[in-house]
């Protein structure tokens, strides 16, 4: 009989808890520093229960979310326009470029400053992780796009409109769709900056709950809402950009 | 059959006087020059010769792709200025679109076309899948076929919206033996039954003297027509034909004796 794949890890990760959590036990350490898988899932089932850790992540998601769409939004028609024009890719191009190496949470302070500790500090400074890592993304998926396809289409009768949506964005879209996830990746991080430097007063998310955690000398808690990031890192990845990127491949060949 | 009242067809193709240039890394490169020919409705021409003589170029400028610098190339009377799908191409590589599959590959050119209702296109994409012999192909994805039934793909696809010249660069140069000889078969039984105006472009003697009517030998640096064979071997042809290989081997005889020759300017 075969063992199934999800065995092993289910098993190795068994193994490590029960380690720590017997090492916790013994007293070689202070639990308060280093708090057994127990405790942690102890907060974890308080936290579920008082809906705070719901509420949490659910003001987290949306602003991601929301952040995220919004940066997309911006950034594949900049990166397209990049991609068209010369004079876009030496002025936008380049300034995307050079904002795309700045830390999103340098934006923090600016968004601070400009807007208060509100929603649109949060907002901003997920759509400035975002934006610029798409455009960069789009712009190069779109200019290495095979200038064959270009050609056939264009013999066709392909122009314009049509050539951009029927030819260049499906050629483009593996490139475009990594960008997306760059950007994903970015606006998260530049979220969770946000959240744990800065009292949100419109709301209250995972950032802030680490905050907090923090404040109260709370590691369990602290742990707990980092598993949690981690979780929503991770299903973001499996539920949303793998299959679309495995679909991608399998469509196109590129995988079996 | 929909949609296709062969008197509109083919079509009548003059080139004269072409030339065209590039800017190489060794300055102005003449790719094409005082290039005069004229395809007649319903011919099978093939131009042929060494890398380097221009034939690509020809095609591209035939296809609109690139613009010539001087002379002119008048499809039935009017010019040739900008890619067209009264001139569909055939390319070296399939140029298939990896995100559709075959019959959306073949449908993407008659979408384009105006008049038609979607059922019209759709019927005319697989008489076209099925004339190139893929009918059970049309959910393939190209990565599925191989390079053959890629570039059969590929024929339909240039076929189905009905041009009035079918234009060829060097289409079966990438695949093996077999399945270009097949492909020949095709071409001619598509040529013959349709009647289509096509220009080919290879480096394939052989090939050149198994599908034409009429093989334009090109010369190298700068391109120019440097003799013209008619080819008045009864169709179907075969390739391994020995009547067709003599002919090939006159060309060939022809091109050798050019390249030999002394260039001008060196003497």
């Amino acid at each position: 009989m075969k063992t199934p794949r999800a065995l092993v890890p289910i098993v190795i990760g068994l193994l490590i808890l029960g380690g720590w959590e017997w090492f916790v036990r013994s007293g070689r350490v202070d639990d308060v520093l280093v708090p057994a898988p127990t405790q942690i899932g102890e907060w974890f089932w308080l936290a579920l229960r008082d809906g705070s850790l719901a509420s949490a992540t659910w003001v987290t998601m949306r602003r991601l979310m929301l952040g995220f769409v919004i940066g997309a939004a911006i950034g594949i028609p900049l990166g397209a326009l990049c991609a068209r024009s010369s004079l876009a890719r030496d002025t936008i191009g380049i300034l995307s470029l050079g904002l795309q190496t700045l830390p999103s949470v340098c934006w923090v302070p600016v968004a601070i400053i400009a807007f208060g500790q509100n929603e649109a500090a949060v907002l901003f400074v997920v759509v400035m992780g975002t934006v610029w890592a798409v455009v960069i993304a789009v712009q190069e998926s779109v200019l290495s796009v095979q200038p064959l396809y270009l050609r056939a289409a264009m013999t066709m009768g392909s122009r314009g409109w049509h050539l951009w949506t029927r030819v260049i964005f499906p050629a483009a879209l593996p490139g475009v769709i990594s960008g997306l996830k760059q950007g994903w990746a970015f606006a998260w991080r530049s979220l969770m900056a946000a959240e744990i430097f800065v009292v949100i007063l419109s709301g209250f998310g995972l950032g802030s709950l680490l905050h907090a955690g923090r404040e109260l000398l709370r590691m369990d808690q602290v742990v707990g809402v980092m598993l949690v990031v981690v979780g929503v890192g991770l299903l973001a990845d499996l539920i949303f950009f793998s299959p679309i990127e495995r679909w991608l491949r399998r469509s196109r060949g590129l995988e079996r | 059959m929909p949609a296709n009242p062969s008197s509109e067809s083919s079509a009548q193709l003059t080139l004269s006087h072409v030339t065209k240039r590039f800017h190489g890394r060794a300055g102005l490169v003449t790719a094409v020059e005082d290039i005069n020919l004229q395809v007649k409705e319903g011919e099978f021409l093939v131009l042929v010769g060494p890398s380097g003589c221009g034939k690509s170029t020809l095609l591209s400028l035939l296809a609109g792709l690139e613009q010539v610098d001087e002379g002119s190339i008048k499809l039935d009377g009017a010019d040739v200025v900008e890619p067209g799908r009264d001139r569909l191409v055939m390319f070296q590589q399939d140029a298939l679109f990896p995100w559709l599959d075959a019959l959306e590959n073949v449908l993407f050119g008659l979408r384009l076309k105006p008049g038609l209702t979607d059922a019209e296109r759709a019927e005319a994409a697989r008489y076209y899948l099925d004339l190139v012999g893929l009918a059970d192909k049309e959910k393939a994805h190209p990565h599925e076929l191989s390079g053959g039934m890629r570039q059969r793909v590929a024929l339909a696809r240039s076929l189905a919206p009905n041009p009035r010249v079918l234009l060829m660069d060097e289409p079966f140069s990438a695949l093996d033996a077999l399945t270009r000889d097949q492909l020949y078969g095709d071409i001619q039984k598509i040529f013959t039954q349709r009647k289509k105006t096509i220009v080919l472009v290879t480096h394939n003697i052989r090939e050149a003297v198994c599908l034409g009517d009429r093989v334009v030998l090109l010369s190298p640096n700068p391109g120019r027509v440097r003799q013209v064979f008619n080819i008045d071997l009864p169709r179907p042809r075969r390739i391994n034909d020995p009547a067709l290989a003599t002919l090939a081997a006159d060309i060939t005889n022809a091109l050798s004796a050019h390249l030999a020759e002394p260039k001008e300017g060196l003497v």
